[in-house]
């Protein structure tokens, strides 16, 4: 385990709120998966290359046609907030 | 006289067509049986009853119009797990972030179902995003096993397959990110199978780990596993990574048996930590299918050893980007903050059950600067020799095959605290997706407890049609008739 396993840098990346009771018990969590995880590091990869998907495919093209897409304003039904045709959120900059 | 809810799809089909019962009483006879079945299993979080009632009126109809209309899935009630989207039917992935979303659209998989003139009965439990092995980390409370209630159903799609093997839908879909159809459907003595990667379409399957999940069928038997995997499979424009090419025939040879073929038993799937009656069962059957006219060599795939380990970093990893579009914005649960990033962090903190926390953290950890090539990258090439060691076995076998779970059901609640032995249930099951290639479970007998034991056949990719002949060979040597005891529409007096 890297010694600068740092939980709550963890939370805040993944835009997660917890309690310091939680942080302490999911840090503990992680240190042990993460052990089991690193067994990957004892086996040999030198000029491996990394697999991202299962499948060989380089691109898929299709035609560049127009389609029906969701209607604005069933999807914004959806929405905790919605004004005017737009999706809704508290302020987003600090006030300088 | 036999209770129209435990026919399989084909008689339902042939009894529908001969008009000896219309699509409206067969679905009646599903909605009984949940009315008896769900007080004790929950398998479903929502049941559609309007939508399931105009969907068999509209079959009747259909078939009254033209006999001949040959969708073979026409008026047949079926369910689908809670992580496919269903338009205007609530959809949670059992998560308590998207209580009460109803989707503005179907996905693919039930887009196809409608077109094929099947009925939906409803929505069935999850672990929470699929992340999970018992169908326990559901924010509505866990399905429990139609063999043993004291018992797991196995998971993520534990709904899914408990419905099927209670009788309360005919036959369920599910998805597999590292062994979520065919550890249920082990676990439930059903069949369930993962196809190869891209013959389904995963759009409207709401996402966990993009490059391993893969939709299909659970069933009570081979055959309507193989129905319900055609109704649904090729290609999707809404899916880049969906199958392009020819499909396999696979339920073309169904009837051809296993004379001649070679079938290679996994040795590191097959010995450490795997339950004695689980072992012995699939002795017996590797011995019937050699009676068959098989012939069964010892395979090694050194490389699996570390596949567990390494689905733990790619599959969270992937989860951590996926899911980072639960953010309170376009719908699902808000929790109020001063900023949007407040709002985004409590949104999460509030809606994410521990399963799903403790995997977006380590993913966002396993792909943090620093560390991305110790572990993701190290993972991916650990996927790579998975992938060789397959396609070196396929070169001397024509399927491969394993037990499917290291064990039969487990008390609910007895791997809950333990995250690292929870994730061992996977273990015979992970490879295959690592690999992307297909893999069934089939039922081939019960433990001392009376618990079903499954058996998993592997096959190269798009090899659907081997794969289905092998099972059905199993399925037929196995002679697995027993039915779940909570399998029925009686009610049971306490």
């Amino acid at each position: 385990m890297p010694s600068d396993f740092d939980i709550a840098r963890i939370a805040q990346l993944a835009r997660i709120a917890l309690s310091e009771a939680e942080l302490q018990g999911y840090g503990e969590q992680l240190e042990q998966i993460l052990e089991h995880a690193a067994r990957v590091q004892a086996l040999p990869t030198e000029g491996v290359e990394p697999t991202s998907h299962p499948l060989t495919m380089v691109n898929a093209f299709r035609p560049d046609e127009v389609i029906d897409c969701l209607d604005r304003d069933e999807v914004l039904v959806d929405a905790p907030e919605a004004e005017d045709g737009y999706f809704r959120v508290p302020r987003i900059l600090e006030e300088s | 006289m036999t209770d129209l809810a435990d026919l399989s799809i084909r008689e339902a089909d042939l009894g529908l067509r001969e008009r000896d019962f219309s699509a409206v009483e067969l679905l009646d006879a599903i909605m009984r049986r949940a009315a008896v079945t769900e007080s004790h299993l929950h398998a479903y979080l929502t049941i559609d009853r309007e939508g399931a009632t105009a969907a068999a009126k509209a079959a009747d109809a259909a078939l009254a119009a033209n006999r001949n209309d040959d969708r073979p899935l026409l008026g047949i009630p079926v369910a689908l797990k809670d992580n496919m989207v269903t338009r205007g039917v609530e959809t949670t992935a059992s998560s308590q972030i998207l209580a009460g979303w109803k989707p503005p659209y179907d996905g693919t998989a039930a887009a196809r179902l409608h077109a094929g003139g099947a009925v939906i009965v409803g929505k069935t439990n999850l672990d929470e995003f699929a992340m999970g092995s018992s169908t326990e980390n559901s924010a509505y409370g866990p399905t429990r096993n139609p063999w043993d209630t004291d018992m797991v159903p196995g998971g993520s799609s534990g709904g899914s397959a408990a419905a099927v093997a209670a009788g309360s839908a005919m036959g369920g879909f599910g998805s597999d990110t590292g062994g979520s159809i065919r550890q249920p459907a082990s676990l439930t003595g059903t069949v369930g199978a993962k196809p190869t990667y891209g013959l389904v379409s995963r759009y409207g399957l709401i996402a966990f780990a993009s490059s391993l999940d893969q939709i299909g069928p659970v069933a009570r038997s081979v055959a309507d596993a193989a129905t319900l995997l055609e109704a649904v499979a090729g290609w999707d424009r809404y899916d880049a990574t969906s199958y392009r090419g020819d499909l396999p025939h696979i339920s073309g040879s169904l009837d051809a048996g296993v004379e001649g073929l070679r079938i290679g038993l996994v040795a590191e799937l097959s010995d450490e930590g795997i339950d004695p009656q689980v072992a012995a069962a699939t002795r017996a059957t590797l011995d019937r299918l050699s009676d068959a006219g098989a012939s069964i060599v010892d395979v090694s795939l050194p490389s699996t050893e570390y596949a567990l380990s390494a689905y733990y970093l790619i599959a969270p990893a992937e989860c951590s980007a996926n899911l980072a579009r639960f953010d309170g914005v376009r719908f699902g649960l808000r929790v109020d903050g001063d900023t949007t990033a407040e709002m985004m962090a409590k949104t999460r903190g509030a809606g994410f059950g521990p399963e799903v926390i403790r995997r977006v953290l380590l993913g966002t950890y396993a792909l943090s600067a620093g560390y991305y090539d110790a572990f993701y990258g190290q993972a991916q090439r650990v996927r790579t020799l998975v992938r060789r060691d397959f396609a070196k076995a396929y070169e001397d076998v024509d399927v491969l095959v394993s037990p499917t779970s290291p064990t039969t059901a487990f008390a609910i609640g007895a791997r809950a605290a333990d995250p690292i032995a929870m994730y061992y249930s996977d273990v015979c099951t992970i490879p295959s997706n690592l690999s992307g290639d297909p893999a069934i479970s089939i039922p081939v007998g019960l433990d001392d407890a009376g618990l079903p034991i499954g058996f998993q056949v592997m096959a190269p990719a798009l090899g659907e049609e081997l794969m289905f002949r092998v099972a059905a060979e199993v399925e037929r040597a196995a002679e697995f008739t027993a039915r779940a005891p909570h399998a029925t529409s009686q009610v049971v007096e306490p």
